[in-house]
């Protein structure tokens, strides 16, 4: 019953998107407001609809109802909890679902925190936000519901696959889809704007915390998402270059660019028509990725089961979104009046100049992706892309722009000082040098990449330091005079300021890890040792374990340093009992510079194992740099310019909270 | 001229939505990539029943009737999920539905028709999937129709659904049968 | 400074950029792009030593050998009709079985051995690649009685 009106509530949302969609547009339009105002309501509705539609899902789960095909082939009685839940969004369909309420979530935010939206452009965005709400409701209904029946109702489930079953990757879809389709205001925004013929700062100030919310997110969920490919998988490695991973890297390299050139629109009201176009293109990603990972286009390790149905649904959506916010862009977008006049050398040209390194670095990601599908479509053949096609484009074009993320910032507004920005660097462009220097040293012959990527890991945090304490006047200002700037500064730049730190030590760690991994791979007894880098690992024993739903081969390593017993590591090797299919468990023990990461394969039948030692340097980094980032988001929408319709509200919530 | 530099992204869209639009033409997609298959005959095999009395089933066994050939598993969710249109299909005079098993133990497969049902006329036991391999299976479900000839006519690489059963087999079984 | 120069700095530097991306684009796809080959294709044309390629087929039943050193592993790729040795030092996928699709990344040593640096397996052990099946159908019809699969081989 319950999943009975879980698909009658999404139906409903249905009635309600249409409605979203088309009377407050027309409203808006011929300037009715009982038409426009029926906006607020109706997303509000709608996501309510969808928010019951989902806990019906999710009921299903808990209570194991295996009459719901998707539960049936997704979930087991046996399975902990925690991953019945995960498992409503551990598939295509209930993922899908999860995907619309999210987008409902967005557009309700709207409705209720934007009152002091001017009521033209409020109707309008909020219109855009249920076109694309229908569309994704109406492929939920027609090639992925998630409510379909089986009969007769089978006893007993197929299980989650056990791979998805780890606690970061029950977390990874949703953080990811809030980022995905996050994306999605900034573009209903724009193409408001568009119809609208107008953009302001007000405008900008309106999209960018929405933007940062969902770049927020996203950064989360791909930081995530890599973790859970780095000790689950058990390859020792985080990042594999797949298209699965690919869709959702590119809006996030959008979503950055767009982040920064809102700014531009804000401050200085320059670069409106670019930064329309990154609006409509970033969440255009999101569409491309949604295409690429449910479509069965590209094949991939960890695509959701494919239906070329779903793939021409999708394309479909894809194309009447972007082609029509784009065919409107085309027509509306040279009739803005053009902003702000900045020189070459400036934070305007800057942060110009960071887009379109952006956009290039994204062009690459695009063409290593869809490159095996053009050579099959031209049937030239079966062509797979790896990682040194991205190290040999990616990251070329990325060293400038990390060398410019230290610059940009200490440029001033419409016309800056590169020397004096030069000034304020040396102490940064010196530990650099001294960093190439060092990492040439331990690398001698080897990658000079590598030396590059520490020294400007370097100079993008010192710089970032260096960007702060000229900000607060630190030790040139009296020091009372230091620490008011430093209370009064902006969350803004503090978020900045974290960000790009946070980015710098992952470069640092993302470098290292790739330059200076070790690897070690033996068959190993009970008693056998090996000496990996500093480390010595002694096999103590395999014996069985048993989980809640798995059973496994489990080892026990004794490590020690230089004869000093340091840390005891269990890998595992999980077979589960419903999909037999093992899994491997990594055993992990991180310390400041790097990991230790152990990994059982399959012993031989007599006594011995093979057993796979690797030594990741500074891999935590790249975790802590991505928490960082995620830090720097989050102080940023905090900011008090964001804070939505901040001026009018404080004096009213005040005798509220009484 | 400066208004066509605003049409570019436009341009590079509808470029992008043709190569998917290739891309995903059926012709190339995996599921029916075994297209050479169809207009030849059944591959030869002989393959022994569920229990070791049954009769079991042979390419020979193909010929004389239209026939529907499903290959399933009882580890596999989406044949459970396709079943009840098997045993609708079952239901038709005019043809005969026959079950491969792929990869399965025989009791298993065995097990999995006593729960839901059997609709097969006669079933082969094809447990170390050469047999699979013949037909070029990527997977299962798959499902065959066969002409009274012993002619592959239809190959669907992905559960049947009743918009495809209605659109694609019954009008195809119908024809073959006339 | 006028509009009009700034939008020829920005269009000048964009059209740089674009070139040098397709530059470094069409210089990694000459020196980095993996062709998928299948045994057939390999005996008709090998590729050069050290060109990284991916090799896909089934495993050749009761091929696959551990060398002295205990963690290099050697099995045949077949695809019916020609079949090729590979060497492998690691650990095979979970999902590795004779009998069972299989595509391998790696490149022809000097010596002319097929060292693969990485054996890709599908999270689901009943799936064919669609490389192989397609390499496997291009390969003439799989002969029955061909003695390239046991019948322990495949067990799932």
């Amino acid at each position: 019953m319950i999943v009975e009106i879980g698909h009658f509530a999404l139906v409903l949302a249905l009635v309600l998107a249409v409605a979203q969609a088309t009377l407050p547009l027309i409203g808006a339009q011929r300037g009715i407001r009982p038409w426009m105002a029926l906006a607020k309501p109706a997303a509000i509705g709608q996501f309510c609809f969808l928010a019951l539609s989902f806990a019906a899902l999710v009921h299903a789960f808990v209570v194991s109802d295996f009459s719901v095909a998707v539960v049936y082939m997704h979930s087991h009685s046996a399975t902990p909890l925690i991953y019945k839940i995960a498992a409503a969004w551990g598939q295509h369909e209930g993922s899908l679902l999860l995907w619309v309420v999210i987008l409902a979530f967005f557009g309700a935010l709207v409705a209720i925190f934007g009152d002091n939206l001017p009521p033209r452009l409020k109707a309008r965005t909020l219109s855009v936000q249920a076109m694309i709400g229908v569309a994704f409701i109406l492929f939920t209904l027609f090639t992925s519901n998630p409510f379909a029946r089986l009969s007769p109702a089978p006893f007993e489930g197929e299980e989650l696959n056990p791979l998805l079953q780890d606690p970061g990757l029950a977390f990874h879809p949703p953080m990811l889809y809030i980022g995905y389709v996050g994306f999605s205001m900034a573009f209903s925004f724009a193409v408001a704007a568009l119809i609208e013929g107008k953009v302001d700062a007000a405008w900008a100030r309106w999209v960018r915390p929405w933007t940062l919310l969902s770049w927020t997110c996203l950064t989360g969920g791909i930081a995530l998402g890599a973790r859970w490919a780095y000790y689950e998988l058990g390859w020792g490695g985080w990042w594999f270059w797949d298209p699965v991973e690919n869709a959702s890297f590119m809006p996030w390299l959008m979503g950055t660019a767009l982040l920064h050139s809102a700014i531009v629109v804000e401050k200085r009201d320059a670069l409106k028509a670019w930064t329309l176009l990154l609006s409509i293109l970033t969440f255009g990603f999101s569409l491309l990725g949604t295409f690429l990972v449910r479509s069965g286009v590209i094949t991939s390790v960890h695509a959701f089961a494919q239906d070329p149905a779903r793939g021409v649904f999708i394309l479909g959506i894809l194309v009447l979104a972007l082609g029509g916010a784009l065919a409107l862009f085309a027509w509306r977008a040279p009739t803005l009046k053009a902003g702000g006049m900045f020189a070459p050398v400036s934070r305007e040209s800057a942060l110009m100049l960071n887009n379109l390194l952006i956009g290039t670095l994204t062009f690459t990601v695009l063409l290593g992706t869809l490159l095996p599908l053009l050579f099959d479509v031209m049937d030239s053949g079966d062509v797979s892309v790896g990682p040194p096609y991205y190290k040999w484009t990616f990251i070329p074009i990325s060293l400038p722009l990390i060398a410019l993320a230290a610059i940009g910032p200490l440029l001033g507004w419409k016309r800056g000082n590169i020397r004096q920005a030069m000034r304020s660097l040396w102490g940064a462009g010196a530990l650099a040098a001294a960093g190439f220097v060092i990492a040439l040293w331990i690398d001698w012959g080897r990658e000079m990449l590598a030396g590059f990527g520490i020294a400007l890991g370097l100079w993008l945090l010192i710089g970032t330091l260096v960007e702060w304490a000229e900000r607060v006047r630190l030790f040139r200002a009296p020091p009372l005079e230091s620490w008011r700037r430093i209370r009064h500064l902006p969350r803004a730049a503090y978020g900045m300021s974290l960000a790009h730190a946070g980015l710098a030590i992952a470069i640092i760690g993302i470098t290292a890890s790739s330059a200076w991994k070790m690897e070690e791979i033996r068959q190993m007894r009970p008693g056998e040792s090996m000496t990996i880098g500093s480390f010595s690992y002694r096999l103590e024993s395999v014996s069985g374990v048993r989980g809640p739903n798995y059973i496994a081969e489990q080892a026990h390593f004794a490590v020690s340093k230089d004869g000093v017993p340091y840390t005891d590591l269990y890998p595992e090797r999980r077979q589960y009992m419903v999909q037999p299919m093992p899994t491997t468990e990594a055993a992990i023990e991180s310390h400041i510079f790097g990991d230790l990461y152990a990994v059982i394969g399959e012993g031989d039948g007599k006594g011995a194992w093979t057993v796979r030692i690797y030594e990741e340097p500074l891999v935590p980094w790249i975790w802590t740099g991505s928490i960082l980032m995620v830090l720097g988001g989050i102080v940023s929408i905090s900011d008090r310019r964001y804070r939505v319709g901040a001026p009018n509200r404080q004096p009213a919530a005040l005798p509220a909270k009484a | 001229m400066r208004r066509l530099i605003f049409l570019v992204p436009l341009l590079v869209v509808v470029l992008l939505a043709v190569l998917f639009w290739r891309g995903l033409d059926p012709a190339r997609n995996p599921a029916s990539l075994n297209s050479a298959l169809i207009g030849k005959s059944v591959p030869a095999f002989a393959l022994a029943g569920l229990t070791p009395g049954a009769p079991g089933l042979t390419a020979a066994d193909l010929k004389g009737q239209v026939t529907v050939l499903n290959f399933f598993a009882s580890w596999c969710a989406p044949c459970r999920a396709e079943h009840p249109l098997l045993m609708e299909l079952a239901r038709d005079p005019n043809l005969r539905v026959v079950g491969i098993t792929y990869k399965d133990e025989p009791a298993k497969s065995a097990a999995f028709l006593a729960e839901l049902g059997d609709p097969f006329a006669a079933i082969g036991a094809d447990e170390t999937g050469r047999v699979g391999i013949d037909f070029g299976l990527t997977g299962v479900p798959e499902t065959y129709v066969i002409d009274r000839d012993g002619i592959i006519r239809y190959r669907l690489a992905q559960p049947l659904d009743s918009a495809r059963l209605e659109q694609e087999i019954r009008p195809l079984l119908a024809d073959l049968a006339s | 400074m006028k509009r009009k120069t700034l939008r020829l700095y920005l269009l000048v530097i964009s059209l740089a950029l674009l070139g040098i991306a397709t530059a470094l684009v069409l210089n990694a796809f000459n020196r980095e792009l993996v062709f998928f080959f299948s045994p057939s294709d390999i005996a008709a044309e090998r590729p050069a030593a050290g060109r990284m390629i991916r090799l896909g087929g089934l495993v050749e039943v009761d091929s696959l050998s551990k060398l002295e050193d205990g963690a290099t592993v050697s099995f045949r790729v077949t695809d019916l009709s020609s079949s090729l040795d590979v060497a492998f030092r690691g650990v095979l996928p979970d999902l590795f079985r004779e009998g069972q699709g299989v595509v391998v990344q790696g490149a022809f040593n000097e010596s002319g051995r097929f060292v693969a640096t990485e054996v890709l397996a599908k999270h689901d052990e009943n799936y064919l690649p669609p490389e192989v099946a397609k390499a496997l159908k291009a390969s003439g019809r799989w002969q029955e009685g061909a003695a390239t699969m046991g019948t322990d081989g495949s067990e799932p």
